[in-house]
């Protein structure tokens, strides 16, 4: 799905993330951590395209980054659920409208997308706030709207930063649960978070890998954690 | 014509077509009213600039017609002969090619003439008033020079007077004012484009996280784009309706007076010139159109 070959990062002279090599597989789990500010964004930013790698190559769906046009990167970005810590929604849209936004700007006619969107809904037990503005909801079902909005293309893959870090811990462990689920539907999973109980509390849940990033570096541990 | 197809697909598209697609722009934002107002106001001022450029050919047309088709021979004579050479030149105007008529004015039209310098108790019969001989031509006119060199073997005390040295400013000064006109309607499309570009580079900054976030979940540049170029159009469509149809409806309603006041009221439009400000608003939607596409698309050239 996602391959990374001595790719590096850097702003100016500092750099971020160096000579990164790892290869998140279809249907793979992993967790990202490391202390704030190692580059747990950086590193999900070049999975996304959102930034370019000043060294080496990042392969996403089997295209080289660098070759992508504009274009490209909005195609692929249809097959990657991105989940933020802030969720990024457009604020005077209802979250139905933010929900099925990435169905309307892919150009798909929404109304094939409403199955899936009561589906979801359901799954994130929000159905009964989907004309609430993103400012009326709460942290964790803004979060979890945040997710359904990732999920609404079925993409392949689920980029997630940060996405327990403004919920409580039993919300927390509802989104991991979410994640989880999704896993096991055979979508890859990458979850960048510095909360190591939540990557314990996963363990019994699934084989996930732990990617930590410490001193620009990416060290990769097995499933057992 | 193919072309001409999809430039026409794609303006039904921008106009009627993806409603949602107008909303992921938030509505609020002092910038589209500023789209709507300048779009207003340039519109407003373009027509009136439009009407002037018309008004000022119809005089410049009017003055050289109606100069063109007249001249004057003015016989100083002594006393006594001043009624001889006027007959000479009469026989001499009146088979002279060019000429339609001619005809020795009365003193009591020449009265009126000078009425305005000296007054209408003006005693013509005390004073050495030179004849006058009004000429009417036709469509060819005479030949000019030829004319003159005969006027002055036959009748010394002819001058022939063609009008050229009167009309030539007036008519210059219309054609000037007309170009003025003309370059006023330019530079009032330029300045609206400008300002809708500011306008809409100021709403594409002022929504920067509106455009990371449409990036974020898979739209095309063009898309976003489109959300600005149909948001801006629109507004600019409206706007110039507006300021059109209010200069329109302020022409319309201007005062009229007596035609020797036309230089000034004359300002406005006639028959079919009415159909020309009509063009004005789909004129500013296009330059809106083409201002907000270029600075959408420069501005979403950096990275995603």
């Amino acid at each position: 799905m996602i391959e990374l070959k001595k790719a590096g990062f850097s702003y100016g002279d500092g750099a971020i993330l160096a000579d990164v090599n790892v290869h998140l597989a279809k249907g793979s789990f992993h967790f990202l951590t490391g202390p704030s500010g190692s580059g747990k964004s950086t590193f999900l930013k070049l999975c996304y395209q959102a930034l370019m790698p000043s060294a080496g190559t990042v392969k996403v769906l089997g295209k080289d980054v660098r070759a992508m046009t504009q274009d490209d990167i909005a195609m692929v970005r249809r097959r990657i659920g991105v989940v933020h810590q802030d969720c990024q929604f457009l604020d005077h849209l209802s979250l139905a409208e933010n929900v099925l936004m990435p169905s309307q700007v892919s150009g798909r006619d929404v109304r094939d997308d409403l199955t899936n969107f009561n589906q979801l809904m359901d799954w994130v037990d929000l159905m009964d706030r989907i004309n609430a503005l993103p400012a009326e909801l709460s942290g964790g079902e803004r979060q979890r709207a945040a997710l359904a909005r990732a999920l609404i293309l079925s993409p392949d893959v689920i980029l997630a930063d940060e996405p327990t870090g403004n919920v409580d811990w039993a919300m927390g462990k509802r989104l991991l649960g979410l994640l989880i689920e999704l896993n096991k539907m055979g979508k890859t999973v990458v979850v960048a978070t510095h909360d190591m109980n939540l990557i314990r509390e996963a363990k019994s849940e699934v084989p996930a890998r732990v990617l930590r990033i410490q001193n620009n570096s990416l060290l990769v541990s097995g499933a057992d954690l | 014509m193919n072309k001409l197809k999809i430039a026409w697909a794609r303006a039904q598209d921008l106009l009627s077509g993806d409603q949602s697609a107008d909303r992921v722009v938030p509505p609020s934002g002092y910038t589209s009213s500023l789209t709507s107002f300048v779009a207003g106001a340039m519109a407003f001022l373009s027509v009136f600039a439009l009407a002037l450029s018309l008004a000022t050919g119809r005089l410049a047309e009017r003055w050289s017609n109606e100069l063109a088709n007249t001249s004057t021979v003015r016989i100083s004579a002594p006393e006594g002969q001043a009624a001889e050479q006027a007959k000479i030149a009469l026989e001499i105007l009146k088979v002279t090619p060019g000429i339609s008529s001619a005809r020795l004015m009365t003193q009591e039209e020449q009265r009126r003439l000078l009425a305005p310098w000296f007054g209408d108790q003006l005693p013509m019969e005390n004073l050495p008033i030179p004849s006058l001989i009004e000429i009417l031509e036709d469509s060819q006119g005479p030949d000019v020079q030829g004319l003159k060199l005969r006027l002055a073997a036959e009748v010394p005390g002819a001058v022939l007077d063609d009008h050229t040295r009167w009309r030539r400013p007036f008519v210059t000064a219309a054609s000037r004012l007309r170009l003025l006109g003309l370059i006023s309607i330019v530079l009032i499309f330029v300045s609206m484009a400008a300002m809708i570009t500011l306008a809409a580079q100021s709403a594409l900054s002022a929504n920067d996280q509106v455009i990371k976030v449409l990036r974020l979940i898979g739209a095309k540049n063009s898309y976003i784009v489109k959300a600005f170029v149909r948001r801006f159009t629109i507004r600019a469509l409206l706007g110039s309706t507006f300021g059109t149809l209010f200069a329109m409806l302020f022409i319309l309603f201007l005062p009229r007076v007596a035609e020797e006041g036309a230089f000034l009221t004359g300002l406005g439009f006639r028959g079919w010139h009415w159909i020309l400000p009509m063009f004005v608003p789909f004129l500013a939607a296009l330059i809106a159109f083409v201002a907000t596409r270029i600075a959408a698309k420069h501005t979403l050239q950096g990275p995603s």
